[in-house]
């Protein structure tokens, strides 16, 4: 009886609200505004054959903003991986006043312009403030320097750990928790042993997510990096650098290898997100 | 005896707390209160600035973009999200994986595959020649890289209420002798609207705020392709900080608005 209920439900048609035209129209926008320019972005970088490819891509500028981009946007993904999972576990787990605003702050760089969030990074520890003044004094910069990157990244990433763990967290049980403290473990081992297992594919889901858009990331970079060859030029700046110099082609190759790598990084981003289970906020 | 053991982790977790306070007021809110203070310093270079000419054709520039941004999206999102979700097809999946290739881009990518496209020996140079009008270092330009960047919000945020709400409602209707338009505007329309809204919201922010794409597509030319990010691009370069610190907090306040708006949104839901 069961079975055949299900089975109808199954079978049913479902309404179509949506006519073969309208298909159509939305697959033509879709195919014309990101095919089109992604297709041709590749075609370019590959087109003076492989060789040219390889020249381009292995250029001592390319390689050392592509190794800056890394390793900046490894540091990302695991200061990340730690304040966020910190930040997910104060917003569940906390009922404390000014909760709302943690929240609301959390997501405060999903909506800040990225190149604003480069100018607040500026105002703040650039050459002429009296922050940047004095700890450039004290042979330290954070503006138009390799902290000035990461400091950026901190703040355009923030979200993605935080926003990863805390639906998942959200779903265990507290008194969980509570058990594993009232029968003597520590907070350590109870973090280790009863928080951290469920809630780690979501911690690296949110590190995948945080080290992707690191690697991408432009406007706060473009601002705030100074933009020093071999120095504090990251990988999309370089880009530009290469834009603006004519060098289409060169430009076009070394987006084909951080094409690549955003790719590659998202399937094991799903698998993770799966593994992670909890619904996107 | 558990009561005391309740305790002690308390103190260490107020410890925690602290220093998620501390770390995200470094982060966000001292740089934010930096920047008040560089703009309520400098209040007069600021406004004298900002009420240049320059400087409201970009903020104008970058208004009508995202009008069109907004709208747009609006229509192919819902379009889009009732195909993919409502329909099954051959290709489908690679549809739907398209929507979300834009936001693997790096935005600086955006803008030169725009350039390649429609640049010098582009190949769709000669459609748009024949037809009148320029894309590369030209308001098109601008509008179609905004567009690229914008695409998955409205329809992924469409998609999910879609998902969620399931076919019932419009199965009723359409029994009962709606017409598709009717199903649509009746029932469907309504219970799509806080997709709608949170997707359009989401356009609208990244639209404002974007700028790798349109820099590099648009060129930043001063009255021409210049938007409220690469006027702030522009001022930087020529060390006019007022004007670069003025316009950044007007879009940061413009952010923050859109962002309440969605907390409130998301609240309701």
């Amino acid at each position: 009886m069961n079975a055949v209920a299900t089975k109808l439900v199954r079978t049913r048609p479902r309404v179509d609200t949506a006519p073969l035209w309208i298909r159509a129209g939305v697959t033509a926008w879709i195919a014309l505004l990101v095919i089109a320019p992604v297709v041709s972005l590749v075609l370019k970088g590959v087109a003076a054959g492989p060789a040219a490819f390889w020249h381009a891509v292995s250029a001592r500028g390319a390689v050392d903003a592509l190794w800056l981009s890394t390793w900046t946007s490894l540091i990302a993904s695991v200061v990340n991986g730690f304040m966020g999972s910190a930040i997910a576990w104060a917003l569940v787990r906390w009922d404390v006043p000014g909760r709302r605003l943690l929240a609301a702050l959390v997501d405060l760089p999903l909506a800040i312009p990225t190149l604003v969030a480069g100018i607040l990074i500026i105002a703040l520890f650039g050459p002429q403030t009296a922050l940047g003044g004095f700890l450039h004094h004290h042979g330290f910069d954070v503006a138009f320097a390799r902290p000035g990157i990461v400091l950026a990244l901190l703040f355009v990433t923030l979200p993605f750990v935080v926003r990863a763990v805390e639906p998942v967290l959200a779903e265990l049980d507290p008194a969980e928790e509570e058990a594993a403290l009232t029968l003597g473990s520590g907070r350590w081992l109870t973090f280790r042993k009863v928080l951290l297992p469920p809630i780690f594919p979501a911690i690296a889901a949110g590190m995948v997510q945080t080290f992707a858009r690191s690697i991408a990331e432009f406007g706060s970079l473009a601002a705030v990096s100074g933009n020093i060859p071999f120095k504090t030029l990251v990988a999309p700046v370089y880009i530009l650098g290469q834009v603006e110099a004519g060098e289409p082609e060169a430009a076009a190759a070394v987006s084909i290898v951080l094409l690549a790598v955003a790719l590659a990084l998202q399937p094991f981003a799903a698998f993770l997100a799966r593994r992670a289970g909890g619904r996107r906020g | 005896m558990v009561e005391a053991k309740r305790r002690v982790p308390d103190a260490q977790a107020k410890l925690v707390f602290g220093g998620i306070v501390a770390y995200l007021s470094v982060l966000l809110l001292v740089p934010l209160a930096a920047l008040v203070l560089a703009v309520v310093r400098h209040f007069g270079d600021v406004v004298e600035q900002l009420t240049s000419g320059e400087a409201f054709h970009a903020m104008g520039l970058t208004l009508v973009v995202a009008a069109i941004c907004i709208t747009l999206n609006g229509v192919f999102g819902i379009a889009g999200a009732l195909v993919l979700v409502r329909q099954r097809f051959f290709g489908r999946r690679f549809l739907d994986a398209l929507v979300d290739l834009p936001l693997a881009l790096s935005p600086v990518m955006t803008g030169l595959a725009f350039l390649i496209l429609f640049g010098r020996s582009g190949a769709l140079r000669p459609v748009v020649d024949l037809l009148g009008f320029s894309v590369a270092f030209a308001w098109p330009g601008v509008l179609l890289a905004t567009l690229f960047v914008t695409l998955p919000f409205t329809l992924r945020e469409v998609a999910l209420v879609l998902e969620e709400v399931g076919d019932h409602e419009e199965q009723a209707a359409a029994t009962l002798g709606a017409s598709a338009w009717q199903t649509f505007r009746r029932v469907t329309l309504p219970n799509i609207y806080s997709g709608l809204s949170i997707g359009t919201t989401l356009t609208l922010a990244r639209a404002l705020g974007e700028f790798g794409a349109v820099l590099v597509v648009g060129g930043g030319i001063a009255n021409k392709t210049e938007t409220a990010t690469t006027f702030i691009h522009t001022a930087v370069e020529e060390r006019q900080e007022p004007a670069a610190f003025g316009m950044a907090l007007i879009l940061a306040a413009a952010a923050i608005a859109l962002l309440l708006f969605l907390q409130n949104r998301k609240a309701k839901v």
